[in-house]
């Protein structure tokens, strides 16, 4: 079973982990801000942008994946002022065709391009590709000292690793722009923060999050990423830096059960195949975000509007 | 030294082709000159000149939708400006941030958000410690002290969203005072509180105002004018009138703000100066 485990299994589960927890952190405050639908907005306008970049290059390296989601971001962020302002429609309206165009486009392109040498597919890009995401050179733990086998590591592993150490760092070195902007924009304005940048940084962190989760998970269940395990967690406490924690285990939790339930949940009920993991990790977040709506300490405050005076 | 108000309009003034303004008295807590904002295509301020005097508590009036909180807000930056000049203590404003304390309108804020009272009374302190500074026990203690000046030094571990409306606004009173500014520019901090919590808070201000800083607030209780403030002015869109209440508070210059929405019988009932 070790053996087995380490080479089949060890690395599928720390690439979803690493990718829940670097969607789960900027999550939290694109939640709070009430931005929740940008990860929704990210997950569709990334997937052309990686299939151009994928098609010019011919590699699925992470820089130029991340240019080429920047430029998906940069096209639809014009076309939905186009939209808006030709068409004289609401911006909702707009976003939603945007998305959704762009979306389809990566799906077609995907579709009609020869990616038979890289793990690049409309399957893998919607629903990730986890499973494949083995390390061929373990033999057992002991391959965790062995060099040769650590160079053999998937690519994937050390792209995530890196992406979610750079998440955390800017968190915690951003922590009270962050907070303070967060909670009271004017204030924050006053004393002379720049909450535009720190708005922008804030999505273009959950865009570099959502590019790298790509292998994990693709790039539409990222989605569930970003919100379910800080939605959880905020039901379950009233302070942020305990609703950051949380989130974490949340998604770690997510990733794990997710991973497993998808491996050997259906031999339990004895079936033959395993189903998605990325699939399943995402439906375990709901399950997470349903019990903590249920029974999470906090949840009568989440959903109260605004109280409006004036 | 060179004048911190160099600008066109002023090079212009020096070459003879302009009038030239009267320079900016370096001790006025805030001036603005010209000031202009506006959504759309009509402007919420238009050309608004004022000088905030020192040692004095200040009510901005003026009717709904008159531009008092877009002036403050203006001002500082929070929303930007068409035109015009800001100086705080004869200095530019991103100068003199550390000598101004903000206090937004209490709705303006989600108080869901998942924090609690000495945290947010901590925020007016990041002028101080910084990006990455630590929080020591001076800091916490100082904080303490801001909450026990507004009556709140009970609630400090509350979740913000447990307390009323007067509560959140005392709060946002603490974190003010934990900035220690020269300058206090509050937002309507009367607007829906219970009558304790008025009396806390202008029981503050005249404190503040003792200790020598300047104090503006947007204000919309005529009622009160006369016993909160100094100084007042008057605004719809543009400048109506400024100075002192006992000169400016007429019901001449509050006609020509509100129009004809101020009633007479509510006029008789304000105690206000013959002009």
């Amino acid at each position: 079973m070790g053996n087995e485990f380490v080479q089949f299994s060890l690395t599928p589960m720390l690439i979803g982990i690493l990718a829940a927890v670097a969607c789960a952190l900027p999550g939290n405050f694109l939640i709070l801000r009430r931005q929740a639908l940008i990860g929704d907005a990210i997950s569709h306008v990334v997937l052309p942008g990686i299939v151009v970049a994928f098609l010019v290059t011919g590699t699925v390296a992470a820089i130029p994946m991340l240019l080429g989601a920047a430029g998906a971001a940069l096209v639809a962020v014009v076309l939905i002022e186009a939209i808006k302002r030709l068409g004289r429609i609401e911006p909702g309206a707009a976003m939603g065709v945007t998305f959704t165009t762009l979306f389809a486009a990566g799906v077609l392109i995907l579709e009609q391009t020869d990616t038979s040498s890289v793990h690049l597919d409309v399957e893998h890009a919607l629903m990730g590709n986890l499973e494949s995401l083995i390390w061929f050179r373990a033999k057992g733990w002991g391959s965790l000292l062995d060099p040769v086998a650590l160079a053999a590591l998937p690519d994937e592993l050390g792209r995530i690793a890196v992406v979610c150490a750079l998440v955390v760092v800017l968190m915690i070195v951003f922590w009270r722009w962050l907070k303070i902007s967060t909670f009271d924009e004017g204030f924050a304005q006053a004393v002379g923060l720049p909450v535009t940048a720190i708005g922008l940084g804030l999505v273009a962190t959950a865009a570099v999050a959502a590019v790298a989760a790509f292998d994990a998970v693709g790039s539409i269940i990222v989605i569930a990423m970003f919100i379910c395990p800080p939605a959880a967690a905020r039901l379950v406490t009233n302070r942020l830096e305990h609703q950051v924690m949380w989130s974490v285990v949340f998604a770690v939790l997510s990733a794990v059960l997710g991973y497993v339930f998808a491996g050997y949940g259906p031999l339990w009920f004895g079936s033959q195949n395993a189903v998605s993991a990325a699939g399943m990790i995402a439906a375990v977040s709901g399950v997470i975000l349903g019990l903590a709506c249920l029974f999470g300490p906090h949840r009568s405050r989440v959903g109260v509007g605004r109280e409006e005076v004036l | 030294m060179t004048r911190p108000t160099e600008t066109p309009i002023t090079l212009a003034a020096t070459e003879g082709r302009v009038t030239p303004r009267a320079a900016i008295p370096a001790d006025a807590p805030l001036v603005l000159r010209g000031l202009t904002v506006s959504y759309g295509e009509k402007p919420a301020v238009f050309s608004v000149d004022a000088t905030f005097a020192p040692e004095a508590m200040t009510a901005i009036i003026g009717p709904n939708g008159a531009g008092k909180s877009t002036m403050l807000k203006a001002a500082l930056g929070v929303i930007p400006r068409l035109s015009g000049e800001v100086a705080v203590f004869g200095q530019p404003i991103d100068v003199a941030r550390d000598r101004i304390a903000y206090v937004p309108q209490r709705a303006s804020v989600d108080w869901d958000f998942p924090t609690t009272v000495i945290d947010v009374v901590l925020m007016g302190l990041y002028r101080r410690v910084g990006l990455l500074g630590r929080l020591t026990g001076a800091h916490l203690s100082r904080a303490r002290d801001c909450l026990d000046r507004v009556g709140m030094g009970d609630f400090a571990a509350r979740q913000i969203g447990q307390l009323s409306g007067g509560q959140q606004q005392r709060v946002f009173l603490a974190r003010a005072l934990a900035q220690d500014a020269d300058l206090y520019l509050l937002d309507e901090p009367f607007a829906g509180v219970d009558a304790a919590t008025e009396r806390a808070i202008i029981d503050v201000l005249k404190a503040l105002k003792a200790q020598k800083k300047a104090v503006v607030c947007v204000h919309h209780d005529l009622a009160t004018v006369a016993s909160y403030f100094d100084e007042v002015f008057l605004i719809n869109v543009r400048r109506i009138a400024q100075g002192p209440v006992a000169e400016t508070f007429t019901a001449e210059n509050l006609h020509a703000t509100y129009g004809g929405r101020l009633a007479t019988t509510h006029l008789d009932q304000l105690d206000l100066a013959q002009g």
